[in-house]
């Protein structure tokens, strides 16, 4: 102790902060939630009417022509899928584009790379922001098929949480797709041939057993299967031991895309 | 005044170590080296103007500070933190003062305010003083519920000053504070930081405003091609390198280039202003200085004299 007085004379500095601390994602946090209320509206509104439209569009549609999917109502087989696609797009376009525009028009990460926060932790801190807000909106879908018909169970306390998770995955995906990404035009070749395909293809408007084998086996690649598949068997009350790959996939896939998004984040803020 | 000011801040500055250090920095950008080996020192409770004309590496240098560049070769100490290792250390003791706005334009002026607090770990029971103390700084304390949109161009910029002051650092780096704004904002932003500076708060500003050099800064460095070509007090530098009087010769372009290679064979320094040539370097003409207008010789003439005269 009072060698390290010697060396350090005169300037007092307060305790260092760590790698991935607490102080700096809560100030990305708070900054997030500040910049919510001023836009709050027109973000849930985007994010639970879409999906909604969906569930009606589909749910009526074909609701009409199929009276059950796999044992279910159609609409309720649908009402538990959109989740998963409301989760998906309320984390990755808010993460795609929010970091473009953050990085390119608004300059933020300059401010907050200047002050005590890391690449990781702005990564960190935006995509927990995101999966939260994805953990709610993720359940408009449900609770409005629950207006037409579905009945309530216990496993929907379940639902956010699997929307969190999911969602941060996703969350980090956009990050990461940003991160990569010089023009925000070329956001839409990621749109059309690696979003649509996974929305499509997760086994959200219809079951995947219908599909040729070799479909099937890439979709079990899809995370927004694994998410479909979870909520469902939360919702329906069908746990099973499958889950828990359902579930270890949709983790490993977010601590991936996690530290994706912060490599591919820190090339592109620090030179 | 500046000379009282100085000795008494030598005699701290032996004591404490300098706010900043840099010792043979280079720093390429693929084929470009922006950062040359420069070698910069910001004496503790001083004010340090990092001066040179666009694409001398004063950017470049800014951001090697905060660590959003990393440096190729050589030494940076910031607050006696090495960076990078320790650059969250370091940038948890300083403020920043961006060249470009980075406000959040959505929210009102108040809540930019709690955002930093958070950002810069001012402890809760602080939090509230600490914005009523900024807002004080800044002298927007009646428009703390205005959203930043609403402010005009001054009002923004005494925000983004008053922003990087919510922890009191006691190190800020001013990135081109006045760029772009009339000569009334510029003089309000001067007062504010001249208080900065009375206060002994250190500071590093990057400008090309001669004026706000010499009005602001204990000491310049003159930067050229990402190294330092000359540093001391302004007037020193205005001495040393130009003298105490300058002589223009006015005429038409034909003639200015006759005067000016008249003045070379010479050996007297000379500087072109755009519509006449300066002739420097008189202290010691004994009365072979040319004939033309005598004005005081300024910092610009150092540093045009320095950095040369033709823009890259």
């Amino acid at each position: 102790m009072a060698t390290e007085a010697l060396t350090t004379p005169r300037v007092e500095h307060p305790p260092a902060p760590r790698r991935l601390d607490r102080t700096a994602i809560g100030g990305v946090l708070v900054r997030e939630i500040i910049n919510f209320s001023s836009y709050w509206r027109s973000t849930t509104f985007s994010s639970t009417v879409e999906p909604t439209i969906y569930l009606l569009a589909f749910g009526f549609g074909f609701g009409s022509l199929l009276s059950s999917v796999n044992g279910f109502r159609y609409v309720e087989f649908v009402g538990t899928g959109t989740v998963a696609t409301a989760v998906l797009f309320s984390s990755i376009f808010p993460a795609m584009f929010g970091t473009f525009v953050k990085y390119k028009f608004q300059r933020t990460y300059d401010a907050l790379l200047a002050a005590p926060v890391d690449t990781e932790e702005l990564v960190t801190g935006e995509a927990l922001w995101l999966a939260m807000r994805a953990a709610v909106y993720g359940c408009t879908p449900m609770l409005v098929a629950m207006v037409f018909g579905l009945d309530a169970s216990w496993g929907m306390l379940a639902v956010p949480f699997i929307n969190f998770v999911a969602g941060f995955g996703w969350a980090c995906a956009g990050i990461a797709i940003a991160g990569r990404l010089n023009g925000i035009e070329n956001f839409n070749y990621v749109t059309s041939a690696v979003i649509t395909p996974l929305f499509l293809f997760a086994g959200t408007f219809f079951p995947l057993t219908g599909l040729p084998q070799w479909i099937q086996t890439i979709a079990q690649l899809n995370p927004l299967y694994h998410c479909v598949q979870l909520v469902r068997h939360a919702v329906f009350g069908l746990w099973g031991v499958i889950d828990l790959w359902n579930f270890g996939y949709i983790v490993v896939f977010g601590l991936v895309m996690w530290r994706l998004g912060i490599v591919f984040m820190q090339r592109k803020l620090i030179d | 005044m500046t000379i009282e000011r100085g000795a008494i801040l030598s005699r701290v500055s032996t004591q404490a170590p300098p706010a900043i250090r840099l010792r043979g920095v280079v720093k390429r950008y693929g084929e470009i080296t922006a950062v040359a080996g420069l070698d910069l020192e910001v004496p503790d409770g001083q004010c340090v103007g990092l001066l040179g004309p666009n694409g001398a590496g004063k950017s470049t240098t800014m951001r090697l500070l905060t660590a959003q560049a990393i440096a190729d070769e050589g030494e940076i100490t910031v607050r006696g933190h090495p960076l990078p290792q320790r650059s969250k250390p370091a940038r948890a003791e300083m403020g920043v003062v961006p060249q470009l706005d980075n406000l959040d334009t959505t929210l009102t002026v108040e809540q930019n305010l709690v955002v930093f607090s958070h950002l810069y770990r001012v402890p809760k029971v602080r939090r509230q003083a600490a914005i009523e103390r900024v807002l004080d700084i800044a002298n927007l304390s009646e428009r703390r519920e205005a959203k930043v949109d609403e402010l005009s161009g001054g009002m923004r910029r005494r925000l983004l000053i008053g922003r990087a002051l919510i922890h009191e650092p006691r190190l800020v780096l001013l990135d081109e504070p006045t760029v772009g704004l009339d000569p009334q904002v510029r003089q309000e932003l001067w007062a504010l930081i001249d208080r900065l500076r009375s206060e002994g708060v250190s500071m590093l500003m990057s400008t090309h405003y001669i004026e706000e050099a010499e009005r602001l800064c204990d000491s310049v460095t003159i930067m050229s091609h990402g190294v330092a070509v000359a540093v001391g007090a302004p007037q020193q530098l205005v001495s040393q390198y130009a003298g105490r009087e300058a002589v223009e010769i006015y005429g038409s372009p034909a003639r200015l280039a006759e005067a000016e290679a008249e003045m070379a064979a010479q050996g007297f320094p000379t500087r072109r202003t755009g519509t006449s040539i300066a002739v420097l370097g008189l202290d010691d003409a004994n009365g072979r200085a040319p004939a033309g207008e005598r004005r005081p010789a300024n910092l610009e003439d150092v540093f045009v004299l320095l950095t040369g005269e033709e823009i890259s």
